[in-house]
């Protein structure tokens, strides 16, 4: 592995080996000093062209925690926004002796482009409507420590496909991992070819949708990315068709879980209740971010010695 | 002017239905003879042509020069030089210049350049609507008094259908050819390639076939219902040329042309974000693919024509999605074209007819083919010569292709027009 751009390219394998090391490294995260020396000398530059507070968070944290030094831009300091050219801006970090770069960027595809300029590892920390492999990785985690297993588990993604990466990168993680992965939310919203390419069935009815789904997936609804044209006719009708609700819930078994990348739009996709109850693993989830974060950080960067 | 005897060739004349092997004599710069043996007279230039085919000028009906207004991607000049060096002695020029080509000094300009560059034939395309805003008709007796030969919006499709069938009816009165670049702009909003599976896995928003299917229709049925003469440009579905093939069968009086590059490249070479495959209309699938190529060879397609689109690296070295659209293509059409005769799906009189005939009768442009008494106007083709695609090897300004670091095979070598070589690959001539 010299990248992570996408969990398209990683093999089974290699996914179960960031799980394991990152098992590893939430032990650390529960000790009182909560730091390692392994990264001690390296620089990682976070670089969000688009706006995100949480993601860059995490791996600010995770960085931290191997005692990487970080140096960050986001969107509103980057250059970027004046019509600089990306290449040109990476570049110049790279010059400053960085050995890593995370990018979050609003095209598709931005990373990619990058990493083929580059010789230091880049990791997608989310590219446009394409992937984002470490949210991926901590949900694989989160379901992991829940389920033990992944065979014979059923995963039900509910929302916008279309424009998530998020959706998009957990479908190919755990179909990859060996889950069964469906898809629901507005017909609008789905790709085309979504069972093909992303091997996830597409159930219109949700009450269908979580019959058999041992982990549903809600992801925000987001109005920004929706352009100039809405993809369904109202919020209130979104959240009473396509919501996770109490009723919805009825349909489902006892003992399925609740995830959902944040932030959460209460009341929309995702009852306020249900988002703190003990079906929810919203927290398990953020923690888990900052440990294959690290394990991510760790497994390029120490190749790279 | 030229003097010389081309030994052994391989005459592929659809204009005179003529494909036999003979010597072809050119004097003063005139076809003077062409027979099985023609002894050199003293002191002419021989060059033993054998294994080459000798074809009328190649034509191309959709090259983007980029002139006015752009001239750090491509110029008259180094168009026509790309041109030529890709067998091609005429071209329409699209266009959607700055300023775009919707007044009659802008025309003039376009054909006092080219005059002056004296390579190839320009012809100029002229816009539908004044600036390409889909509003208001340009001048179209004015712009063809002033040598333009067809009107399109190129780049844009005419929004409105009232405007649409406006152009159609009012060039009844010149018998004026209307081009349209077939594109539903809401359906394809958002999109930068094809919707499909390939969209699906890289995460990038797609654009349906049904943007052009509609836009196809419905720009044949106004041309059926006012008569007028209508041309569809860059067909890529294979719903598209169902639409052309069935209204031809009904005898709408509309042609259509396709890219080189919608028959030999899919979807798939967008892999990577590759912005070298981002155009538009997109590639598209195996299943279109297929389809164009029967259209091809049925004759629903009537000619291939380049939509050479040169960019330079600022506008195709960034981000896929602010990428620019378009590839260059006038260099390595022939060699695109010989793939489909190579596989035995065209025959070689096929593929010359595409690229002479075709877009001639389109255009309603006269030509004598290779007949004694005719200036030259002839491309010398090497169907086997070995073509690197590198920055170094191409004559346009810009690069932007997705053949680049390929090894194409065949490819013209020579050209000649108006009794003058005006390209000679190997030094062969001069
Ligand atoms: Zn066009």
């Amino acid at each position: 592995m010299k990248h992570l751009l996408g969990m398209r390219f990683l093999e089974r394998e290699e996914i179960e080996a960031i799980l394991d090391q990152a098992e590893a490294f939430k032990e650390i995260l529960e000790r009182p000093i909560k730091k390692v020396p392994t990264l001690r000398g390296k620089s990682v530059a976070n670089l969000f062209f688009e706006p995100s507070t949480r993601t860059k968070l995490s791996f600010e944290m995770a960085a931290k925690r191997l005692s990487a030094d970080t140096v960050g831009i986001s969107k509103t300091t980057s250059s970027v926004v004046k019509g600089e050219d990306l290449i040109d801006t990476v570049k110049n970090i790279k010059a400053m002796k960085t050995d890593c770069f995370v990018i979050r960027h609003a095209s598709s595809g931005a990373p990619h482009m990058i990493a083929r300029h580059l010789d230091c590892p880049v990791i997608n920390a989310g590219d446009g409507t394409n992937e984002h492999p470490t949210q991926a990785l901590l949900d694989c985690l989160t379901i992991k420590e829940r389920f033990g297993d992944f065979k014979g588990l059923n995963v039900v993604v509910v929302g916008d496909i279309l424009h998530s990466r998020v959706a998009r990168s957990d479908l190919m993680a755990l179909t990859k991992l060996g889950a069964t992965c469906s898809v629901s939310g507005p017909a609008t919203m789905l790709p085309p070819y979504v069972e093909e390419v992303l091997g996830a069935k597409r159930i219109y009815d949700i009450k269908e949708a979580v019959r058999e789904a041992d982990c549903i997936i809600c992801l925000r609804i987001q109005r920004e990315r929706l352009g100039d044209l809405p993809l369904f006719p109202s919020v209130r009708e979104y959240a009473s068709f396509f919501g996770i609700f109490p009723e919805v819930l009825e349909y489902a078994p006892p003992e399925s879980v609740i995830m959902h990348p944040g932030p959460i739009n209460r009341g929309v996709e995702l009852d306020p209740g249900l988002a703190d109850s003990d079906r929810s693993l919203i927290l398990d989830q953020v923690t888990n971010g900052v440990a294959v974060r690290m394990a991510v950080l760790v497994m390029l960067l120490a190749q790279n010695n | 002017m030229l003097d010389i005897l081309f030994k052994n060739c391989t005459i592929i004349d659809p204009f005179n239905r003529v494909e036999t092997k003979a010597d072809l004599l050119i004097e003063g710069g005139r076809i003077t003879g062409l027979e099985r043996d023609i002894t050199p007279r003293d002191g002419i230039k021989t060059i033993n042509l054998q294994g080459r085919w000798v074809v009328p000028g190649l034509v191309d009906i959709h090259t983007h020069l980029r002139e006015p207004g752009e001239e750090y991607k491509e110029t008259i000049l180094t168009g026509l030089k790309s041109a030529v060096a890709g067998g091609f002695t005429t071209v329409c020029a699209m266009p959607n210049t700055r300023p775009p080509n919707d007044s009659a000094s802008v025309t003039r300009f376009i054909i006092g350049r080219a005059r002056e560059c004296n390579l190839g034939r320009v012809l100029p395309v002229a816009t539908i609507t004044k600036a390409q805003k889909g509003t208001e008709l340009t001048e179209f007796g004015d712009l063809l008094s002033a040598g333009a030969v067809a009107f399109s919006d190129d780049g844009l499709p005419v929004k409105n259908s009232r405007i649409m069938r406006l152009a159609l009816e009012y060039a009844l009165n010149f018998d004026a050819l209307i081009i349209s670049h077939s594109e539903d702009l809401e359906l394809a909003r958002h999109g930068v390639m094809n919707e499909g599976r390939m969209s699906t896995t890289l995460g990038l928003m797609g654009i349906p076939n049904a943007a052009e299917d509609i836009q196809v229709y419905r720009d044949v049925r106004l041309a059926e219902t006012t008569g007028a003469r209508l041309h569809i440009a860059h067909v890529s579905t294979k719903e598209a040329v169902e639409i052309i093939r069935s209204a031809k069968r009904r005898g709408v009086r509309v042609t259509c042309e396709t890219a080189p590059h919608y028959f030999s490249l899919t979807e798939e070479a967008v892999e990577g974000y590759n912005t070298l495959a981002k155009m538009n209309p997109p590639l598209r699938t195996e299943e279109d693919r297929e389809a164009i190529i029967e259209g091809l060879r049925d004759g629903t397609i009537d000619c291939i024509a380049t939509d050479h689109a040169p960019h330079s690296t600022l506008e195709k070295e960034c981000e896929f999605e602010k990428a620019a659209n378009g590839i260059i293509g006038l260099e390595t059409a022939v060699p695109l074209g010989l793939r489909l005769v190579k596989k035995g799906v065209l025959s070689p009189m096929q593929l010359v007819e595409l690229m002479t005939v075709g877009p001639c009768k389109v255009i309603g442009l006269e030509k004598g083919g290779v007949r004694p008494g005719e200036l030259a106007d002839l491309t010398v083709i090497d169907p086997e010569c070995a073509f690197h695609v590198t920055p170094q090897n191409l004559c346009s300004k810009s690069h932007n292709s997705p053949f680049l670091g390929e090894t194409l095979e065949g490819r013209a070598v020579i050209t000649l027009f108006e009794g003058r070589c005006v390209f000679d690959l190997h030094g062969m001539v001069s």
